[in-house]
């Protein structure tokens, strides 16, 4: 494995060019519309340098910083999941034959090296537990499976944190965390941590054969002691400016021993059942089908497109909603993200990225319910 | 690529080709629908169910509802509920149909083994136990009694009446019948399915049972069957949800920790009475 090197910012461009002439297809954070979205890179410049975002419950703003960083902004609400499980897929067409007989025709399986370039660890920490949900069940997820396979994760370590981040209570950043079980979390085949104090640098540390190979493919020197204490500091300036805490102790518990509390009522007072934080969520995974069959009648297509629990008839016995009430469905949604995927796939289903705030039309803030919870909670004693 | 029956499927969402052999009109909005494979057969055991899919229209989750001795004869019980349910409801014979599955958890008849078998179904519950039926009869040494206790809203409204009448005079099961409301020329009882409990003879002690009806009814025969001394542990009932993909992945039938899809949907009871006395969990 190559050992850590150094690169100025503008290093970045080569590793960029190199991943294109290769065949890659470059994704990752650039400015449009006022937003940091994932879009194809052709360059440094399409980065958003010298940008900041200032998140908070139900707000998004960009401002611009005096200098010329690259990852100063937080996550904004795109993620690796519309590349590697994207919003609408097909699935496979029925072809009809005449006389109500028809045949089966399936898709070739996607084709695509996608390099992600600037993957937050809150994300990598997603991509971990969406591999638990799509491709450790039953039967891995084809679509999915197909572009995880192939993809390059380049990660880029946290130095501004949003107003919303709170990755460090989900032990999910805001430094690259190594996988050592306790949370399931993608290799980055390279991580990257930029270094504002002093020379503007960026450290690259490989963590696959092919991360390395690619550090070794461009021009660098080799990180110094001081470098590495600079990103020490950078983390550790990181965590403490983390913009929101959640208590995540007995938090299964805590939620499942509350399904009745007065708090689900209130929020949902609150809750417009927009669906906004299941769209920008990096590991909420329901999907719903569609079918669609041509103006002739003669192809019947099939679709997979992402589906949420906030929908009334998302989930339903017989013609009957399950979830009638937006308390049972915002209810549904939290207990599952923090309590019932653990029992389901042994990890939490949040990582902690504060979409779902920032996103939230009325501001609802996941942290602050969950501590609403906690400071009344109706449990007999457990002792 | 053509699915065709030498060619392997790789996508487990993607559905093989049935052909409609027999219709079977059930009731007024019931009918039974006979396929067969147009690849080969696939086991499946009692309890489990398929996703059938109707051209252009879409999936729906379906109990098997016939022999597991003959995989190569599936039949789907089907109630026009939704839009799939009525075009499967309007199909004819020699009309293709995609199934994959099967899925799920099914009945643990080994649970009754050496012990009274117990059946309780409502209506169009009666389709998913009734392949536990026919497995339980052609192994009838493995186990003691067997009761079967049938429940329908009228008498318009049983399905499999031809099994009910060839059951009623088999000497290895013990059938018993009612509906809510009779009509003239209905000779039987009359009553819920629940008021049977106490009076058909079995060793509540040594008892498996398998229930499956609507949610309500489930919760009456679960009263009924603990009051006279039914061990829940060996108390099995069948849930139904929404399903679009029926691995665990679409989360559309969640009921809180559990998939129904993946997880059951056979549980027993204390699994999913605490669930579902959560409303609108």
């Amino acid at each position: 494995m190559a050992a850590p090197g150094v690169i100025a910012p503008s290093g970045l461009g080569s590793l960029i060019a190199l991943l294109r002439d290769e065949g890659y297809r470059v994704v990752g954070p650039t400015v449009r519309d006022g937003v940091v979205v994932h879009d194809d890179l052709a360059g440094v410049d399409d980065l958003p340098v010298g940008w900041q975002d200032r998140q908070g419950p139900g707000t998004y703003r960009l401002e611009r910083r005096d200098d010329e960083a690259l990852f100063a902004t937080a996550v904004g609400p795109h993620g690796p999941k519309r590349e590697l499980f994207p919003p609408r897929q097909h699935l496979w067409e029925a072809v009809s034959d005449g006389d109500a007989v028809f045949h089966v025709v399936e898709p070739p399986a996607p084709d695509e090296r996608i390099a992600f370039l600037g993957v937050r660890p809150c994300e990598l920490a997603a991509i971990g537990v969406q591999d638990r949900v799509l491709l450790d069940g039953l039967a891995a997820d084809r679509v999915y499976a197909a572009h995880r396979e192939q993809v390059l994760l380049i990660a880029a370590e946290c130095h501004q944190p949003a107003g919303t981040c709170f990755c460090a209570s989900m032990g999910t950043g805001p430094g690259v965390v190594d996988n050592d079980g306790s949370v399931p979390v993608a290799r980055a085949d390279l991580a990257i941590t930029e270094l504002l104090e002093g020379e503007h640098r960026l450290l690259l540390r490989a963590g696959s054969e092919e991360g390395s190979r690619l550090l070794d493919a461009i021009d660098h020197r080799a990180a110094t002691a001081e470098d590495h204490a600079a990103r020490d500091a950078s983390l550790a300036a990181a965590t403490e400016q983390m913009g929101r805490h959640l208590d995540v102790e007995d938090v299964h518990d805590l939620l499942m021993g509350n399904l009745s509390h007065p708090r689900w009522d209130e929020v949902a007072s609150r809750c417009l059942a927009c669906t906004n934080c299941t769209m920008v969520c990096p590991t909420c995974f329901c999907t719903n089908v569609e079918d669609t069959t041509d103006l002739s009648g003669e192809r019947a297509s099939r679709d997979r497109r992402w589906d949420s629990c906030f929908t009334i008839e998302f989930s339903h016995a017989g013609p009957t909603s399950v979830r009638t009430s937006t308390r049972a469905r915002y209810r549904q949604w939290l207990t599952h993200k923090l309590a019932t995927w653990i029992d389901q796939f042994d990890t939490s289903g949040c990582v902690g990225c504060g979409r779902c705030i920032t996103w939230c039309p009325v501001g609802i803030d996941l942290t602050e319910e969950v501590a609403a919870i906690r400071a009344s909670d109706g449990r007999k004693s457990t002792s | 690529m053509t699915i065709a029956p030498d060619l392997p499927l790789r996508d487990p969402l993607t559905a093989r080709p049935y052909v409609v052999s027999t219709i079977r009109q059930q009731t007024h909005d019931i009918v039974t629908l006979d396929v067969r494979p147009a690849e080969a057969p696939i086991a499946f055991a009692p309890g489990q169910f398929d996703m059938v899919y109707v051209y252009g229209v879409g999936e729906a989750a379906i109990s098997i509802s016939s022999d597991p001795a003959t995989p190569e004869l599936l039949s789907h019980t089907i109630r026009a509920i939704g839009w799939v349910t009525r075009a499967l409801n309007d199909l004819q014979p020699g009309a293709t149909i995609g199934i994959r599955g099967p899925y799920g958890r099914g009945w643990p008849l080994d649970d009754a083994e050496g012990r009274d078998l117990v059946i309780v179904a409502g209506g169009i519950g009666l389709a998913p136990v009734r392949p536990a039926i026919m497995a339980a009869l052609a192994q009838r040494d493995r186990f003691n009694r067997i009761a079967l206790l049938v429940g329908a809203r009228s008498p318009r409204d049983l399905v499999f009446r031809d099994d009910l009448d060839r059951w009623a005079t088999n000497p290895a099961i013990d059938v018993h019948v009612t509906v809510d409301s009779a009509v003239r020329g209905w000779g039987g009882r009359v009553g819920v399915v629940t008021k049977l409990i106490p009076r058909v003879p079995f060793d509540p002690d040594g008892a498996t049972v398998l229930t499956c009806g609507p949610e309500a009814m489930m919760w009456h025969t679960a009263d009924a069957l603990v009051k006279r001394g039914v061990d829940p542990n060996h108390l099995y009932v069948t849930l139904e949800r929404n399903m679009r993909c029926a691995l665990g992945t679409c989360g559309h039938c969640q009921l809180g920790p559990v998939f129904v899809c993946r997880d059951g949907p056979v549980f027993a009871w204390p699994e999913v009475s605490g669930l579902l006395e959560e409303r609108e969990l």
